[in-house]
């Protein structure tokens, strides 16, 4: 089922856009950083938004996931990218969709691995109930509650539209 | 006791090649080339494997495999034993299952094993628990199944299209585990031809059972080659007057610059390593532009990574939850 269209996610786009521009007003030339795969159209969309000089890079966080022991190494991890130093940098981590945390944790995590950052904003394009660890985001675009079975998916690259479905697992 | 077959998609021990899938060769090919870009990061580690205990029983020296087997280990933030055997109590007469029984005791989840009898690996497997993954990393004249992988992975980086490629493996593939799965890895993906050369007192009668194309004489195996490897002489494992002298085995089957130019003008050069300079490798031909010997040692550590997060992982194919 379908949430938010492209024309709807663009509107949101901007107004969080304008959210983090107003958050990094003080923060000498931020970086972006998108979680694989959603979170990363989502970070591509807000660089445009907000002009930043340097490409927007991506982090696949599978190797950091706390559920290696039960479901293994995942099929096509894509490396992780970041064209850029963190070192002493601010950072906006971006991702599709809050649920439960741990994605977050990992990037988090995985972050750290590259470097020190001055700080790190968080942004999500949808935060949604079910929240397993002590995570807030910076930025959120919509606050969304579907019922515990349903999944929250972002489609795209080129037309983004927000789903419901049937969660996975 | 026979060792049962790794549930499809999935991999327990890797004790050769022959044992794996077409799927799961590749599977391990694309895993290692995501943990390559681990290697440029400033902390080089990953935290799969944190908590996990990873043996290095070594019964046969090594330098470049023991070493990028621990390192991998390492970057996948496992803890990692080292047993060197000279030093150890197996010098004293302990039985192999009851240094077995004893790595165990200390909770291991992971037996990388090198030993100089065939099936050693595979002895290992049999009589391990549940539990612990085995990897062979050098058996005898059998398999040697974590070397063919990386030199495919090698090969793919410069030749992604296999399909099209022949590739000459050049010199004792009598006493060459490397050889054997190196073979078996390449026909498995699809190579075009794989031919082998050398004397005939080191080349094995049932090669050509494995699918290759057997010449003796190098000047007829090298033109067309997209790949050419050079073996190592194993002296160690040599019974007998097999051959004349080092020079002789050179002055036939050396890879020189001269030789190498009747291969294609792209042609790679690999070696298992260590190379004995001047017996089948001309040092110019190893320095050279299209050797990437030393790569094969930085991509073993990435494809080693790869087996040993996918046994430990018990890898499934679920799509993961955000």
């Amino acid at each position: 089922m379908k949430i938010l269209d492209h024309q709807e996610i663009q509107k949101i786009l901007v107004h969080m856009a304008a959210q983090l521009e107003a958050l990094i007003k003080t923060q000498p030339s931020p970086v972006i950083v998108g979680i694989h795969t959603g979170g990363f159209w989502i970070a591509k969309a807000l660089h445009n938004l907000l002009n930043l000089p340097e490409p927007a890079g991506e982090l696949d966080v599978s190797f950091y996931r706390d559920d290696f022991g039960r479901i293994g190494v995942p099929h096509r991890v894509q490396p992780s990218t970041l064209p850029f130093s963190i070192e002493n940098r601010h950072v906006i981590l971006v991702d599709d969709v809050l649920f439960t945390g741990r994605t977050a944790r990992a990037a988090l995590n995985e972050l750290f691995d590259y470097g020190r950052p001055a700080s790190v904003l968080f942004a999500v394009l949808a935060e949604r109930q079910g929240k397993e660890l002590p995570i807030a985001p910076d930025v959120v675009g919509v606050h969304l509650r579907p019922s515990p079975g349903e999944h929250i998916k972002l489609f795209g690259p080129d037309q983004l539209e927000l789903r419901i479905i049937p969660s996975p697992v | 006791m026979t060792l049962p077959a790794d549930p499809p998609g999935q991999l327990h021990h890797l004790l050769d090649i022959q044992s794996l899938s077409r799927e799961m060769i590749v599977r391990i090919l694309d895993t290692a080339a995501s943990f390559m870009s681990v290697t440029e990061r400033s902390v080089k580690k990953v935290p799969l494997l944190r908590g996990k205990t990873v043996v290095n029983l070594f019964f046969e020296p090594s330098t470049r495999t023991r070493m990028t087997f621990e390192l991998a280990a390492k970057r996948l933030s496992a803890d990692v034993l080292n047993l060197d055997v000279e030093h150890s109590s197996a010098k004293k007469g302990e039985t192999l299952l009851d240094t077995l029984r004893n790595l165990e005791s200390m909770h291991m989840d992971m037996l990388v094993v090198r030993h100089n009898e065939s099936g050693s690996a595979d002895f290992f497997a049999r009589h391990a628990a549940p539990h612990v993954c085995v990897l062979n990393a050098g058996d005898g004249r059998h398999a040697h199944p974590t070397q063919g992988l990386l030199d495919v992975f090698t090969i793919r980086r410069y030749k992604p299209d296999l399909s099209k490629l022949v590739v000459t493996i050049i010199g004792d593939v009598m006493h060459s585990r490397v050889a054997r799965s190196e073979i078996e890895a390449l026909t498995k993906l699809g190579v075009a031809e794989v031919r082998v050369v050398g004397p005939r007192t080191l080349i094995p009668r049932d090669i050509e059972a494995m699918g290759v194309r057997v010449l003796y004489r190098l000047e007829d195996a090298l033109p067309d080659s997209d790949v050419v490897i050079a073996l190592r002489l194993q002296r160690e494992r040599m019974q007998g007057a097999l051959l004349p002298s080092e020079g002789e085995y050179f002055s036939h089957y050396g890879l020189t610059s001269k030789r190498l130019a009747l291969a294609k003008p792209d042609a790679l050069v690999l070696h298992p390593g260590p190379i004995n300079r001047g017996v089948e490798i001309a040092s110019d031909v190893a320095d050279g532009p299209r050797s990437v010997i030393l790569e094969q040692v930085a991509n073993g550590i990435a494809v080693r990574m790869a087996v040993m997060a996918l046994a430990l992982g018990h890898a499934g194919s679920k799509e993961h939850l955000a």
